[in-house]
């Protein structure tokens, strides 16, 4: 089996399964050749975009041996183990335990663990490998495992590779003893960098698929979970664990993330944030409850991840978050409100320094509103609710500049007993300079109807003769 | 001998009357009521101020959504001075500084906004089961008993108090049947003359309500508290509303519209 695309206006192999490396087909060769050595060949179109997808998937994917990981070309994956072996046995184990996983998938895969990524990918792609297709360099000893293998293996352009060649310097070991001076004119800067960095004698970043996070809490099960009851078990385990590593810097938690890692090598992700820092197992697992619910095990978990996605410094006293809190009783109740109904929904409300009525005030998430609130004005009479959007209404009045005698809003006739006004309020034409001018005032009127209900309406711009006044009901007194 | 048994049965029945306060909830937290400083309402009440801890219902007419809105935010005025409410609705447009004048401190709210009916209850029981909190409010669409007692439950096992606010179906009558300690029904009702001076609120006289409680649990005659009654509140500065003088009846609300008529 091959997979073909279609390159200029020749049909090209671009990957070819072991069967088909067998009976001598290599990538790069047209698909007429092939068929005409091997007429039973099976061919599907190259899909780069598809191909490009489940590469980042499966770079997601491994996110759960460390968090540092990205796509490298059509067909890598760096993982940036530093520090994160220590949650294996060995760098060996983890290698092979990579290899097996993807291998169980039917995936073809090579690793190579070194000092740098320049040497891992040389070792990966072109060194010898023991029959685990897992090899790890001990640290210091990339220089000499990489001097066999082939100058291609420093991810240099095929032109230079090529020209290297020609010159005879075919292995990297011929390249170490070279005067950097000649190489310099000839290659460019590339070929020494290229050396430099797979030795580890200048820095090369990976640029991470995720964030890095230090703070961390992993479980692998030896056999896959479904159950709702074990994953809410193992998140609990998992949240002890890293609220002990919280504890142990002094931090609380702010949003933390579960990565669950399914057998079909896909994640399943779910967050949550807290009001105030927060390393109380019990807490956090209340906010986990329910999100836990939504995620679909299908065949089974495999490995699940916790990760602390913002921390806070937290005083050792607030421990008792649960229980009460002396500064805010209502901070878990909001966690709780906010991780199911959603942020937006559960407002704290801030007062605004503003005379325009809307703005005077604001809804502000409670997970994130301000603890030292402003003062709220108490002068003026203010409505109870207020309108978002002040809805237009019909109005009958005496004479153009006074309240209204009576009004029509949504179809039903108020008469006014009683009114008062006007309240003039200007446009901030500091703030909004389009509402800025005549148009922008409001003159304001409290009208009380027979019920003894009572509006809020406004009339738009100042009044002329030569128009009609546009009246609005902006909101409702108690 | 009969003087005598006459006495005994009045000690049974003040008994019984103990024990059935005791089991109908309202007199589990003791004496626990909170005045709600409005003195005329205070004296038809058991203990003189709403039970805490208990589940109290305000129906609004079909005019009176912001009335009920500005009668339960007087209410709360004094509770929240004490910690955290919880103002469960639908939709927002709640306005923090007409909140404020009734005397109720937005600070003091944490405002949930929840479109499905099921999500609202939850996070009524939710804050019903935080200690923390004083009071929990709560704007739901439809109560129906069993959704009422599990309130009532959360309610009394924290201390917590709840206050519904529903509307009254068009047409009146009570909506729906529920277990609530208290009911009331509040409509807006037409201000007195704007006679200027003291009287005058730039302009508009002071708003006034009616309030009905047309149902209270444990209210002991004896002791004169009505457990019913009409009364016409007015609306006070910034110290949360005052009735205005006199109750309008103390009877059935049924004769209340011709008082009412007098009075407004």
């Amino acid at each position: 089996m091959v997979a073909a695309a279609t390159v200029g206006n020749r049909r090209l192999l671009v990957a070819v399964d072991p069967a088909a490396a067998q009976a001598g087909l290599a990538p790069g060769l047209t698909l007429g050749d092939a068929r005409a050595r091997q007429p039973d060949l099976i061919v599907c179109e190259a899909d780069p975009a598809g191909d490009a997808a489940a590469l980042t998937r499966l770079a997601d994917w491994c996110g759960h041996y460390t968090p540092w990981t990205s796509t490298e070309g059509e067909d890598g994956i760096w993982l940036d183990l530093t520090g994160c072996v220590p949650l294996f046995p060995s760098e060996q184990v983890l290698a092979e335990d990579l290899l097996a996983r993807l291998r169980q998938r039917g995936i073809a895969c090579r690793a190579a663990i070194a000092d740098t990524p320049g040497a891992a990918w040389a070792l990966a792609r072109f060194g010898a490998m023991p029959e685990t297709g897992a090899r790890v360099v001990p640290p210091g000893a990339a220089r000499g495992a990489l001097a066999d293998l082939p100058v291609a293996a420093l991810r240099l352009p095929p032109e230079i590779t090529h020209e290297l060649r020609r010159l005879g310097l075919r292995r990297i070991g011929t390249l170490y003893g070279l005067p950097r001076a000649p190489l310099t004119p000839r290659f460019g800067e590339t070929v020494a960098r290229r050396l430099d960095q797979a030795l580890g004698l200048v820095e090369e970043p990976i640029s991470p698929r995720r964030p890095v996070e230090p703070r961390l809490a992993r479980r692998a099960f030896a056999e896959p979970i479904v159950a709702p009851e074990d994953l809410q078990r193992a998140t609990k385990l998992l949240l002890e664990q890293l609220c002990k590593m919280l504890d142990r810097e002094g931090l609380g938690a702010r949003r933390l993330e579960l990565c669950c890692y399914r057998v079909d090598y896909r994640v399943e992700r779910v967050a949550i944030g807290t009001s105030r820092p927060s390393r109380d197992p019990t807490h956090l697992m209340r906010l986990f409850e329910r999100q836990i619910e939504t995620i679909a095990p299908e065949l089974g978990i495999e490995i699940m991840q916790l990760r602390a996605l913002e921390a806070e410094a937290m005083a050792p006293d607030q421990l008792g978050f649960d229980r009460a809190d002396p500064c805010d009783p209502a901070a878990p109740l909001i966690d709780r409100l906010a991780n199911r109904l959603g942020s937006a929904n559960v407002q704290r409300l801030v007062p605004v320094a503003s005379h325009v009525p809307e703005r005077a005030m604001r809804a502000v998430p409670a997970l994130v509103a301000p603890r030292a609130l402003g003062s709220w004005p108490a002068g003026r009479p203010r409505p109870i609710r207020l309108l978002e959007y002040p809805d237009p209404i019909e109005v009958m009045a005496l004479v153009p500049d006074d309240p209204p005698l009576n009004f029509r809003w949504r179809r039903m006739l108020h008469r006014v007993r009683h009114a008062e006004g006007p309240e003039r309020i200007a446009a901030e034409w500091w703030l909004d300079p389009a509402a800025a001018g005549e148009d922008g005032t409001r003159d304001y009127y409290r009208v009380e109807d027979e019920a003894g209900r009572r509006f809020w309406l406004y009339r738009r711009g100042l009044y002329r003769a030569e128009t009609v006044p546009r009246w609005f009901l902006h909101g409702f007194f108690p | 001998m009969a003087m005598g048994l006459q006495h005994g049965t009045n000690t049974d029945l003040a008994a019984l009357k103990a024990e059935l306060r005791r089991l109908e909830g309202s007199g589990r937290r003791g004496n626990a009521v909170w005045p709600i400083g409005m003195p005329a309402l205070e004296a038809a009440l058991p203990g003189g101020g709403l039970a805490r801890g208990a589940l109290h219902e305000i129906l609004a007419t079909e005019a009176g959504a912001a009335a009920a809105e500005g009668f339960a935010a007087s209410l709360l005025a004094g509770l929240a001075q004490q910690g955290p409410v919880l103002w469960c609705a639908a939709e927002g447009g709640l306005y923090g500084p007409g909140l404020a004048r009734l005397g109720l401190t937005p600070d003091r709210l944490v405002l949930v906004r929840a479109r499905r009916p099921a999500d609202l209850l939850w996070a009524m029981e939710e804050g019903l089961k935080t200690p923390g909190l004083v009071a929990v409010l709560g704007e739901p669409k439809g109560l129906d008993l069993t959704a009422s007692r599990r309130l009532q439950l959360a309610a009394e096992g924290s201390g917590v108090t709840c206050l519904v606010l529903r509307r009254e179906p068009a047409g009146g009558g009570v909506a729906g049947n529920s277990v609530a300690v208290t009911r009331w029904r509040i409509s807006p009702a037409p201000s007195g003359p704007a006679l200027g001076g003291g009287e005058r609120d730039f302009g508009l006289a002071r708003a006034r309500w009616q309030v009905e409680l047309i149902r209270c649990r444990g209210a002991d005659w004896a002791a004169g508290e009505a457990g019913h009654g009409v009364w016409l509140m007015e609306e006070g500065d910034a110290s949360g509303a005052v009735p205005v003088a006199v109750p309008l009846a103390d009877r059935p609300a049924a004769s209340a519209p011709a008082e009412q008529r007098r009075a407004g």
